[in-house]
């Protein structure tokens, strides 16, 4: 798979590490009421869909930047690269 | 129905093998059963235990494609009861007597072979941890030998022992440990589970679950509705998708794992042998292939095939260990959905909506698991209390903080 990182250009996917659903941005808030089983739901549960994805991949041989790869676990087909820090803060983080 | 015995064998020889039975019937299904188990692995296994231990009489098993399509087909045959954890070791102990007996249990000869399992250790500190391991397999009533280098060499001369980065300093053996032939299994399975009035529907996807009010009373499938007291989930790779049609989300990845076989060589290899540096495994089949794997690709992925870096990094680990590897010309290789769990530990248990059972969260380590997680699941469909060997397999570990961690990486699929 070839990943086409938004400053890099197109890059191997062996340079980078899969950390998973993109989900994982979206920290819970640790005040609010329900945080336990809001935790437990952003720790263990997963969509885990068939079809598009956007996942966090890490360019650990690279620049190190965090990216939102939008990509088809069907398929292997990547449709958007993103760099997460933008996608974080375009959700208001 | 024909039992199988050398004296059938010359019968039917003599007579041209022209009157042998079919291995299990191929029924329509009905419209209501006592229970209805998703997935035809694992899921046949719990079908023939339901009916012959606990004697559940109207039993359909559903198959999306043909029998030993899915993972059935797909992994690499191991079988071993080398866990640590205490929630773990005594489940696959148990699934390990079961193998020891299951060929005259189903009358089914499925070539299990105890030929022994070596997984290498290259460290001081290794041989501590795997010394502690064996300690833990030997108190669950399994059997576990530490040997030193020197034996070793008896048994494997070709391994790399003079390896700058990784000499092989010994291993924790288990002598029962083996391989079985992967299809002959579910072969197994499926015609005793036949002869005791299971019905088996092949090419039968579930496309959801009749739901009301909390209450599971049947599933939609491609062959048209079927009614159900009670709906076992035992689907693997898919389970995500199965169960979210009951509209539940798991504390589960699919992630593709490799595997790999060569050509067929004289034999060479005394068992399963282990890498304890990297991560690859390997053993010899009947027909003479070595067949291999190691880590994940690292993804979610449900494409079954899996990418370049990956291969390179397993055949890496094979040269490592044994560079006489090199010199064989690989076969085929193949990819298989893996469900990993969220502490890389399976999962056996009810769900909220009553009525729907799961079974899944097996990651790679799934084959070897068959007969236990089927007579599990039985116990679990039959009675609605968990097998005594399968009590820790809960849903509710994540969230009580009682997970099954053998690696210790925690919530991190792709690293289990």
């Amino acid at each position: 798979m070839i990943i086409d990182h938004p400053l890099l250009g197109p890059r191997d996917a062996a340079e980078f590490v899969y950390l998973g659903d993109a989900r994982l941005i979206n920290r819970p808030d640790w005040a609010s009421l329900d945080a336990d089983q809001e935790f437990y739901e952003y720790l263990y549960l997963r969509d885990n869909p068939e079809g598009q994805h956007k996942e966090l991949w890490y360019h650990e041989q690279g620049d190190r930047s965090w990216l939102v790869v939008t990509r088809n676990t069907f398929t292997h087909e990547i449709i958007n690269v993103e760099l997460a820090r933008e996608v974080a803060q375009n959700s208001g983080r | 129905m024909m039992k199988y015995s050398v004296w059938n064998i010359l019968k039917q020889g003599l007579r041209g093998n022209r009157d042998w039975p079919l291995m299990w019937r191929e029924p329509a299904p009905q419209e209501q059963y006592d229970v209805i188990i998703i997935g035809a692995g694992h899921g046949m296994a719990a079908a023939y235990y339901l009916a012959k231990v606990y004697g559940v009489k109207k039993v359909a098993v559903l198959e999306k494609g043909w029998l030993g399509s899915g993972n059935t087909g797909r992994n690499t045959t191991i079988i071993r009861s080398n866990y640590l954890l205490p929630g773990n070791e005594p489940f696959y102990e148990f699934s390990m007597k079961l193998w020891e007996g299951l060929e005259k249990d189903f009358n089914y000869n499925s070539m299990v072979s105890q030929r022994g399992i070596l997984n290498l250790f290259h460290s001081d500190p290794q041989r501590d941890a795997f010394a502690r391991r064996g300690n833990s397999m030997l108190l669950a009533g399994a059997d576990a030998v530490l040997l030193d280098e020197k034996l070793i060499q008896k048994m494997c001369p070709f391994l790399d022992y003079d390896n700058a980065r990784f000499p092989v300093k010994g291993a924790l053996w288990q002598p029962r440990g083996g391989t079985v032939r992967h299809d002959a299994v579910v072969w197994g399975y499926a015609r005793g589970a036949d002869q005791l009035g299971v019905d088996i529907i092949q090419n039968c996807e579930v496309t959801g679950f009749d739901i009301q009010e909390g209450i599971c009373r049947g599933v939609e499938t491609t062959r048209g509705p079927i009614k159900a007291k009670k709906v076992g989930v035992s689907v693997a790779g898919s389970s995500s998708k199965v169960m979210a049609q009951a509209g539940m989300r798991l504390p589960v990845e699919s992630h593709v794992l490799q595997a790999f076989v060569t050509e067929g060589l004289k034999p060479c290899l005394p068992g399963v042998i282990t890498f304890g540096a990297g991560h690859f495994y390997v053993s010899q089949s009947d027909k003479g292939g070595l067949v291999f794997g190691g880590d994940l690709d690292g993804y979610n992925s449900y494409a079954q095939r899996g990418n370049l870096p990956t291969v390179e990094d397993v055949c890496e680990g094979g040269m490592a260990i044994m560079p006489m590897i090199g010199k064989a010309r690989l076969l085929r290789m193949w990819g298989g959905l893996m469900d990993m769990s969220m502490d890389g530990s399976p999962i056996i248990d009810k769900t909220h909506i009553s009525g729907l059972y799961f079974n899944g969260g097996w990651c790679y380590g799934g084959f070897k698991a068959t007969p236990a997680s089927g007579y599990c699941m039985a116990h679990l469909l039959a009675k609605d209390e968990p097998h005594p060997t399968a009590t820790a397999f809960r849903f509710d570990r994540f969230q009580k903080g009682l997970m099954i961690d053998e690696k210790g990486v925690g919530a991190q699929p792709n690293l289990h």
